[in-house]
């Protein structure tokens, strides 16, 4: 990727809040069309970043580049994105209609072609009909719909989205996310979501940009923040993850009596396991790292259980697995059951 | 080993300024302007004239030596520090039962009780002065019952801490009706569940909750008592204090440098209250969340009759003391002749002219309320939502909450000494209306500000992060969304502007000329000059002025909400 593909780049970013500094080293390319969600813990400057491409923030050093323009000093008014606040930010003692209008009046659109405007994003957003409505009538999804719409009014070529689903039941969150996809597949606009929810993100992102302590730990598409955490940080944060203290001694990986091969010097090391990758089929004789355990507590989740699991060959170790509800029962397991169980060495990651 | 290069010192990226931000730059550098013109140089002027001799040379310290070793004014001091200290001691813990039985308990009327002691603030705090005097006075009603209990006469400190007492109960109330209303009922009921006794619960549950506004509401009772100049000037006959020094050494005697010293004494109490009141304020946010359950009484027999019974007390004594001077005003010649007539009215609005001063008081009211409201909301705004400009913006909020520790009688003293100074450029303003409102202005700015900050702190912060991603410039969002929705708010401060405005004496007695005097202050010269009915008559006027206006103020109030808040459900 040459920077000239880049639509918006951000290149050498940091930010100090007086001693403080909240987001350092900060590189980034972001593509025409891409769905990218800054993705971290509460204080890992994710929003803080979102806010310096907004031209809220002023970065301490650092440039942005959107569409080949240098936008670093710019003001807000003179960048061209739309934004969506968590509060949904509508103007109170507006209608919808002057809402999602409230950009247009200002470029002088003619008035018949703004209300034809306004018609169509309030459908596209799925609220034909509530044009007359006050914000207060609206539940709090539909308030965030029509803040989006009020957003895309004036086809920005970026939007920006600062934990919008974060203030939304459960139920809601889930059916808003998916439109805010179809609709941004839709229109093609390049999209960063700011959110701290790893499933969130997963489910909408052509790319998240996990981050921590304002550095950039890794980006990549869901897929490989899952299977590949780049670092330990990321692998604990996205998912749910074992971790093993182990050594690595000649070539292999070992941790309690278990022997995996592994490459480079001796040290001591962290293996981390995803509980659905211990592997509870271990049913081949040619199979290697099977291991009994036995079980010690049960949590139920519904169709999945969160399984701890302890065994002698894992030394002090205690593991926690993934397994099927029809699984359990079909072997009838129970705590104080024991089981046999394979590592697979290629799923581990080990730092 | 890599050698650990020191980072070089880069310039921090500075973005460029949008022309509409320029634009709210400039407003706020106004604002700015106005308030260091009309407070910090009038209270500089102060500051400068206690540190000069008469020919204007620089003494130092030598005029607060020489009035320290003036054994008539240390005397002033000391009472009017024991008078406050006094009148503190007694309005405080009536004015916390009070509040505790409006806010606590299951009592009947609340609203009627709450009414009533409210009363007071419509009328020149004067008013309850010229009453006692009616009561107490060599001529007064109950002379026979002072003069039993060994009090020879009202004039003097016995009746300025009665009077004061009555000005300053309204104040302190509101304070501790707020302070007690600020409660977690989930603590009361934690206690009932562990057995714990009444008294306890008051005392580790109450007490500490209302601590705060038990400070502020001393701090507050001893700043209006000490810096009032109507109470001591009525009915204090020979018994001197700080506040009536000032208007004797500046007007009497032209003593301005001593005067200047004064004014320095009388900012001390109001600037170590507006401190601590800070403090307090900045304490008081943390202490109750957000998810507190307000505390509901539930109603006990004995109880609520005995808090019923305090109150009807309370409000008996503040209905008996505006009662005994709307009585007054109408009676033909008191005490000989009880006839009501409209003889004092006539006396005080056609012979002593006073209907000059109201038509005075009025255009200044509506000045004040009118010009006040539009420069404390737009500063209020300009520091709340709009960024860039931090220096400006830091002193502008300084300027803003200074007032506040300003007594009124400092601020006119200022006025005198930086306006009429034949140098100053606005020197043409002294002795109009228009410096008087400006004054009247400045005076109050502070309760105006708050409430303003109040309103706008209550809006969405990203409502100018979405208009600039919108490309719409802040003052047309300032004028369709934050204006229309903070109407109720800025109708509000008009009103507390108004009736301050109309009552005020202590900042306008120093700025007035002939042309200019207001009704407040009309009152002050006919009691002067003997004519205690007539003053009696234009106080109660006043106080009917401002019941009208509030009246008004609240259907403007009813109006504007139903024009401008059908959006809220």
């Amino acid at each position: 990727m040459t920077s000239s593909d880049l639509f918006l780049d951000l290149r050498n970013i940091r930010k100090d809040f007086g001693s403080f500094t909240a987001l350092r080293d900060i590189h980034l390319g972001i593509r025409k069309g891409e769905f990218v969600c800054f993705l971290g813990p509460s204080g890992c400057g994710k929003t803080t970043l979102l806010r310096i491409i907004a031209g809220l923030d002023v970065q301490t050093q650092g440039e942005v580049h959107q569409a080949g323009r240098d936008i670093s000093t710019l003001p807000p008014a003179q960048r061209d994105y739309g934004i969506v606040f968590q509060s949904y930010a509508l103007f109170p003692n507006l209608t919808v209609a002057d809402n999602v209008a409230y950009g247009l009046v200002n470029r002088k659109v003619p008035k018949a072609e703004a209300a034809q405007r306004v018609t169509e994003l309030v459908k596209l957003v799925g609220l034909p009909g509530s044009e007359g409505k006050y914000p207060a009538q609206l539940s709090g999804g539909q308030q965030q719909r029509i803040a989006l719409a009020r957003a895309l009014a004036t086809s920005p070529s970026l939007l920006l989205l600062d934990e919008p689903l974060s203030a939304l039941d459960a139920l809601e969150r889930v059916r808003l996310r998916q439109e805010i996809r179809a609709l941004q597949q839709n229109l093609g606009v390049t999209t960063i979501m700011v959110t701290h929810d790893q499933e969130e993100a997963m489910a909408v992102a052509d790319r998240i940009v996990v981050m921590n302590h304002g550095v950039i730990e890794q980006v990549g598409t869901p897929h490989e923040i899952y299977r590949e955490p780049a670092s330990p940080f990321v692998a604990d944060f996205v998912g749910n993850v074992n971790i093993l203290p182990a050594q690595v001694r000649n070539g292999h990986l070992c941790v309690g009596d278990l022997r995996l091969p592994c490459e480079g010097a001796d040290r001591d090391a962290c293996i981390y396991l995803r509980p659905e990758d211990v592997l509870a089929r271990a049913d081949a004789a040619t199979d290697a790292h099977v291991f009994e355990a036995t079980i010690e507590k049960i949590e139920f989740l519904g169709a999945f259980c969160h399984v701890h699991v302890v065994s002698p060959a894992l030394a002090a170790h205690k593991l926690m697995v993934f397994l099927s509800l029809n699984f359990l029962s079909e072997k009838s397991l129970v705590v104080g059951s024991s089981l046999p169980l394979r590592l697979a060495p290629e799923r581990m990651r080990v730092f | 080993m890599a050698a650990v290069l020191p980072i070089p010192a880069v310039q921090a990226v500075r973005q460029r300024t949008h022309w509409s931000d320029r634009i709210a730059h400039v407003a706020l550098a106004l604002v700015a302007l106005a308030l260091v013109a009309f407070l910090a140089f009038p209270l500089l002027a102060i500051l400068q004239q206690a540190l000069e001799g008469d020919k204007g040379e620089f003494v130092g310290l030598r005029n607060f030596i020489s009035y320290a070793q003036t054994p008539a004014l240390l005397e002033s001091l000391w009472n009017s520090v024991w008078v406050s200290m006094a009148v503190t001691l007694i309005t405080v813990p009536l004015a916390f039962v009070f509040a505790y039985a409006l806010a606590r308990s299951c009592m009947p009327f609340k609203a009627l009780f709450r009414g009533i002691t409210l009363i007071p603030l419509l009328a020149p705090s004067l008013l309850a002065a010229i009453s006692l005097i009616y009561w107490f006075g060599n001529q007064g009603v109950l002379k026979a019952w002072l003069t039993s209990m060994g009090i020879s006469q009202i004039y003097g400190a016995t009746g300025v801490v009665v009077a004061e007492c009555f000005a300053v109960f309204p104040h302190v109330l509101m304070i501790l009706v707020t302070a007690l209303s600020l409660s977690d009922a989930r603590l009361y009921e934690v206690a009932d569940a562990m057995g714990t006794s009444a008294r306890r619960k008051f005392m580790t549950i109450t007490v500490p909750g209302a601590k705060y506004g038990l400070i502020s509401a001393a701090l507050v009772s001893f700043t209006l008592v000490i810096t009032d100049f109507g109470i001591p000037k009525v009915i204090g006959g020979n018994f001197n204090m700080l506040a009536t020094d000032i208007f004797k050494l500046v007007i009497g005697q032209q003593d301005f440098s001593r005067g200047a010293v004064v004014a320095i004494l009388l900012l001390t109490p109001a600037v170590l209250t507006f401190a601590v009141d800070g403090y307090i304020s900045r304490r008081q946010t943390a202490m109750l969340t957000a998810r507190a359950i307000p505390y509901v009484p539930k109603p006990s027999r004995g109880y609520d009759a005995l808090m019923t019974a305090f109150c009807c007390l309370i409000a008996f004594l503040v209905l008996a003391m505006l009662g005994m001077a709307v009585f007054a005003s109408f009676a033909s010649f008191w005490p000989y002749n009880l006839t009501p007539s409209l003889r004092h009215y006539t006396m005080g609005l056609v012979d002593a002219e006073v209907s000059v001063g109201f038509i005075n008081s009025l255009k200044m009211a509506a000045g004040t309320a009118f010009f006040g409201t539009i420069l404390v909301f737009c500063g209020a705004y300009l520091l709340e939502k709009t960024k860039g400009a931090n220096g400006l913006r830091g002193m502008v909020r300084l300027l803003a909450m200074l007032p506040m520790a300003v007594p009124g009688l400092v601020l006119g003293l200022g006025y005198i000494f930086f306006f009429n100074a034949p140098s100053n450029p606005l020197n043409g303003l002294y002795h109009t209306m228009a410096l008087l409102t400006l004054c009247t202005i400045v005076h109050f700015y502070t309760t105006g500000h708050l409430t303003a900050v109040t309103a706008l702190k209550a809006l969405d912060g990203e409502f100018e992060a979405v208009s600039a991603s919108l490309k719409v410039p802040f003052y047309k969002t300032f004028w369709r969304v934050t204006l229309p929705i903070c109407t109720p708010a800025m109708v509000d401060i008009a009103r507390y502007f108004f009736i301050n405005a109309m009552t005020t004496i202590s900042a306008v007695v120093f700025l007035y000329s002939p042309d200019t005097k207001v009704a407040s202050i009309a009152i002050l010269n006919l009691d002067e000059a003997g004519e205690i009915g007539a003053a009696a008559a234009m106080a109660v006027l006043i106080g009917l002025v401002s019941t009208v206006a509030t009246l008004v103020f609240m259907s403007l109030a009813w109006w504007v909400n139903r024009r401008t808040q059908a959006w809220r459900k």
